[in-house]
């Protein structure tokens, strides 16, 4: 198969030169070092890899770099606009929603994708649809807080 | 320490180099110029810089549980300082003070006094340069919010400094503030570091790269204990790039990017000589108690026991090794830099001095993260190509190659008198550790002894070490005793715990939670525990309910004393973290072994806790003024497990005595 050769990364395009069947995780981070995606588990079990592909929240671990090709990426250094964090992180850190942060990139792009998809979530659509993300250190209960803080300020961006 | 001249690195300014006894800071005393010669005793360093801004060093690290931020509280409370004004610089083994690991909840009680008062004596230093400077007397002289004031004159800390290179070498005796007159501490700052980690730019080691440097592997046995045999390596030695280093049972590989590397060491041909498995996670317990010294007669008593778990940090241990002629430098997550750095001078045969480890801020511990695994590993195949080399674990390889919380088995039993108290009581672990064995409650006749075992599964620290197991026993078992004597349980603690902290939390759980009142259904139960361990005590309540053998959490309140608060809302953080995470352990977490290999050695074969898992957590903090800040990161752990068994023994009459605990299964005591 063709290697991948462009990618379209947080809104700019970026050139590559990767074998289709890398992980996108790997890409991102071993070749462009953009390091916010966070390896966790390498078998989508815990969702520190989580990236938005057309908006969608999506396991980098899992996901072959040749099916992204010619799909907007948006890892979490793409995230604050100029400079000015999206509420979904300004929620996260107004609720201390994080100890250790190696989830927390991955957290917050799992918030704006189910933010994107359903503006005023239930507390139980946060948890259902969170539950793949896993934070060991524990602060589930912070960042569904934090998810709802940031659907109350219109968190969708 | 083989620190520079401090000057010639930072600048000019003032430097207070806090020592533990006074004589020798009396004999050293201060001077202007630069002291090079380090006392031996440094406990923490500090420089205020001719621009204003105040650098601390500590050997401390930060893995989560906001160090970083309750130290630079401790620098503003005491410095009278902007907290934007301070840097801390923790965990790097060349620049900061010799420190044994930031283990056992120590940072807060031995470390926090330690910076206070070295920030103290900075304070007391700018007073002194601005007496001299202006002319006036000290008592005419105040510090607040990063500015110097002595009537109408007005300096900033880098306005008075500028110039200057005074270093003050002064004894651990300032004086501190009260807690009941805190500005900066004891309030809910915000995580120092916060926006880094929300917009993923703070590089943890697994983050980290170095020009011209190489990605590691290693080739681990297929099991434990395992030798090689024989090794054919031509395939991977053919792939462009790749390096293989082979020596004597260690064999890695090199490459210039992580998917060769991962390729390199798939291709390696190996042979394996594997032993033969003393026990398996079916077998275990028993097999504790045949290889302890001393085990006691098990008559009368009632077995309990305590799975191994895995402490699951999510970012796997990783290390980026440097070599530079016969020095070695190495970034790498780990609680404990300056062992690190031991270990390493060992296995390198090298000098202390000539082993720098430095800590980024990392992805978590628990207490999982003692030793240098990695660091070695990544070292030793630097040294073998003459490159850097990153060497990063995978999940797997972290599940199983790093060391777990032991199991453990726990014999108890105790005799109440007539009116409910506590006449007798004797409890035993067998491997899983002493701490948090002794009871908190009043008994006049106790035996309580630690049985060193066997361990077949390599085992170390985990957050608050074997107080869960022990905790969860005796917690366990004070419900049996209150049961069999129809004691209502709340009461039953109260009756024998003289402990007033102690009874303290109890009540302000069972209050909180309204104890009282709770209303009994069928599959629904209530249970209470409380305990004590490293300076803190702690009691919780839960309620659950088991609907066809499924344990669900619906709500924990849990009561956490520590000494005067340092920073309410991240300690109430950690204490839900570590009801989180001792649902885990109390419910679901264990690690099967069997041939001297993990079983479940990934996240799809090893549950922790989910969103899903989480009920509604509500913490209550007891602030207590007249007591210095103890630890909180592990006891508030302690107390779940034996509330959750207690309410299921209410829910359903079970009563499980094997963590974890899985209503329906027979307890697999030995």
């Amino acid at each position: 198969m063709a290697k991948v050769t462009e990618l379209d990364i947080n809104g700019s395009r970026r050139r590559v030169d990767a074998d289709p069947d890398r992980t996108l995780l790997s890409v991102l981070r071993d070749d462009l070092d953009l390091t916010g995606t966070k390896y966790g588990c390498g078998e989508g079990q815990c969702a520190a890899c989580t990236v938005l592909i057309d908006g969608t929240p999506t396991k980098s671990c899992i996901t072959k770099v040749g099916a992204v090709a010619g799909k907007r990426v948006v890892t979490i250094e793409g995230l604050a606009a100029a400079g000015k964090l999206h509420p979904v992180q300004e929620a996260f850190l107004e609720a201390d929603a994080l100890q250790c942060g190696w989830c927390t990139p991955g957290m917050i792009l799992g918030a704006v994708g189910l933010l994107q998809r359903t503006p005023h979530p239930t507390e139980a659509d946060i948890v259902s649809t969170m539950n793949g993300h896993i934070c060991r250190c524990g602060t589930y209960q912070r960042i569904v807080h934090a998810i709802q803080a940031a659907a109350a300020k219109g968190g969708r961006a | 320490m083989n620190r520079r001249d401090f000057f010639a690195v930072l600048g000019g300014g003032v430097v207070v180099m806090l020592v533990e006894d006074d004589v020798y800071a009396q004999e050293t005393g201060g001077g202007r110029g630069g002291q090079r010669q380090q006392p031996q005793n440094l406990n923490a360093w500090l420089h205020i810089g001719e621009t204003g801004v105040v650098t601390v060093y500590s050997g401390k690290v930060e893995v989560g549980q906001n160090a970083r931020t309750s130290l630079t509280q401790a620098v503003a409370e005491e410095l009278h300082a902007p907290v934007a004004s301070i840097r801390m610089v923790l965990g790097d083994t060349d620049l900061t003070p010799y420190d044994f690991g930031t283990v056992g909840s120590q940072t807060t009680p031995q470390m926090w006094p330690v910076i206070r008062r070295a920030a103290a004596a900075a304070r007391e230093t700018l007073v002194d340069l601005a007496s001299q400077k202006w002319m006036v007397e000290r008592s005419t002289i105040q510090v607040a919010d990063g500015k110097v004031t002595a009537g109408s004159r007005s300096a900033g800390f880098g306005e008075l400094t500028h110039g200057e290179k005074l270093t003050r070498t002064i004894p651990a005796t300032v004086a501190l503030a009260p807690a009941t007159e805190w500005k900066i501490a004891g309030i809910s700052i915000p995580k120092v570091n916060g926006r880094d980690i929300v917009t993923g730019a703070h590089k943890y080691t697994y983050d980290m790269k170095a020009s011209g440097m190489l990605y590691g592997k290693v080739l681990y046995p297929p099991s434990f204990g395992a030798t090689l045999a024989s090794l054919d390596s031509a395939a991977a030695e053919a792939m462009p790039g790749v390096k293989v280093v082979h020596d004597g049972d260690f064999v890695g590989v090199t490459a210039p990017d992580p998917f060769t590397a991962e390729k390199a060491v798939a291709a390696l041909k190996a042979d394996w000589k594997p032993v033969v498995a003393e026990a398996s996670s079916k077998d275990v317990y028993p097999y504790f108690k045949k290889n302890a010294r001393d085990a006691a007669e098990s008559a009368g008593l009632t077995a309990y026991t305590v799975a191994y778990i895995a402490h699951v940090p999510l970012e796997p241990r990783s290390a980026l090794a440097q070599w530079k002629d016969d020095a070695l430098t190495v970034w790498t997550g780990s609680q404990r830099p300056f062992g690190v750095r031991s270990e390493l001078a060992q296995h390198f045969n090298l000098a202390e001095e000539k082993v720098r480890v430095i800590v980024p801020d990392t992805g978590s511990g628990y207490g999982g993260k003692h030793n240098g695994e990695a660091a070695y590993e990544a070292a030793r195949l630097a040294k073998a190509v003459g490159q850097s080399v990153k060497r990063n674990w995978t999940r797997e390889e972290e599940m199983t190659w790093a060391y777990f919380r032991p199991g453990g088995l726990i014999e108890v039993g105790g005799k109440l008198n007539p009116d409910g108290t506590l006449a007798e009581w004797e409890m035993h672990n067998y491997n899983s550790g002493p701490s948090g064995l002794q009871t908190p409650y009043e008994v006049p006749r106790k035996k309580e002894q630690m049985h060193q075992s066997k361990s077949p599964l390599r085992q170390g620290s985990y957050r608050g070490l074997a107080g869960t197991a022990n905790h969860f026993v005796r917690e366990s078992y004070m419900d049996e005793l209150a049961h069999s004597a129809s004691i209502d349980p709340l009461e039953f603690r109260l009756k024998n715990a003289r402990n007033e902290r102690l009874r303290a939390v109890i009540q302000a759980a069972a209050d909180k939670f309204g104890w009282k009142d709770r209303k009994k259904a069928p599959g629904r139960g209530f249970g209470i525990s409380g305990g004590f361990e490293k300076g803190s005590y702690v009691a919780n309540c839960a309620e659950v309910t088991v609907v066809n053998g499924a344990v669900k959490v619906i709500r924990i309140v849990e009561a956490f004393e520590c000494g005067a608060v340092v920073n309410p809302e991240h300690l109430g953080n950690q204490v839900e973290g570590a009801v989180a995470m001792g649902i885990g352990g109390a419910l679901f977490e264990h690690i099967d072994f069997e041939d001297n290999k993990i079983v479940t050695n990934r996240l799809s074969r090893y549950r922790v806790p989910r969103f899903t898992d989480m009920p509604v957590i509500e913490t209550v903090l007891l602030d207590r003024k007249d007591l210095a800040p103890a630890g909180a990161g592990e006891t508030p752990i302690m107390g779940l497990a034996p509330a959750i068994g207690n309410a299921i023994f209410d829910a359903t009459g079970q009563r499980l005595r094997s963590l974890p605990m899985v209503p329906g299964k027979l307890p697999t005591g030995a």
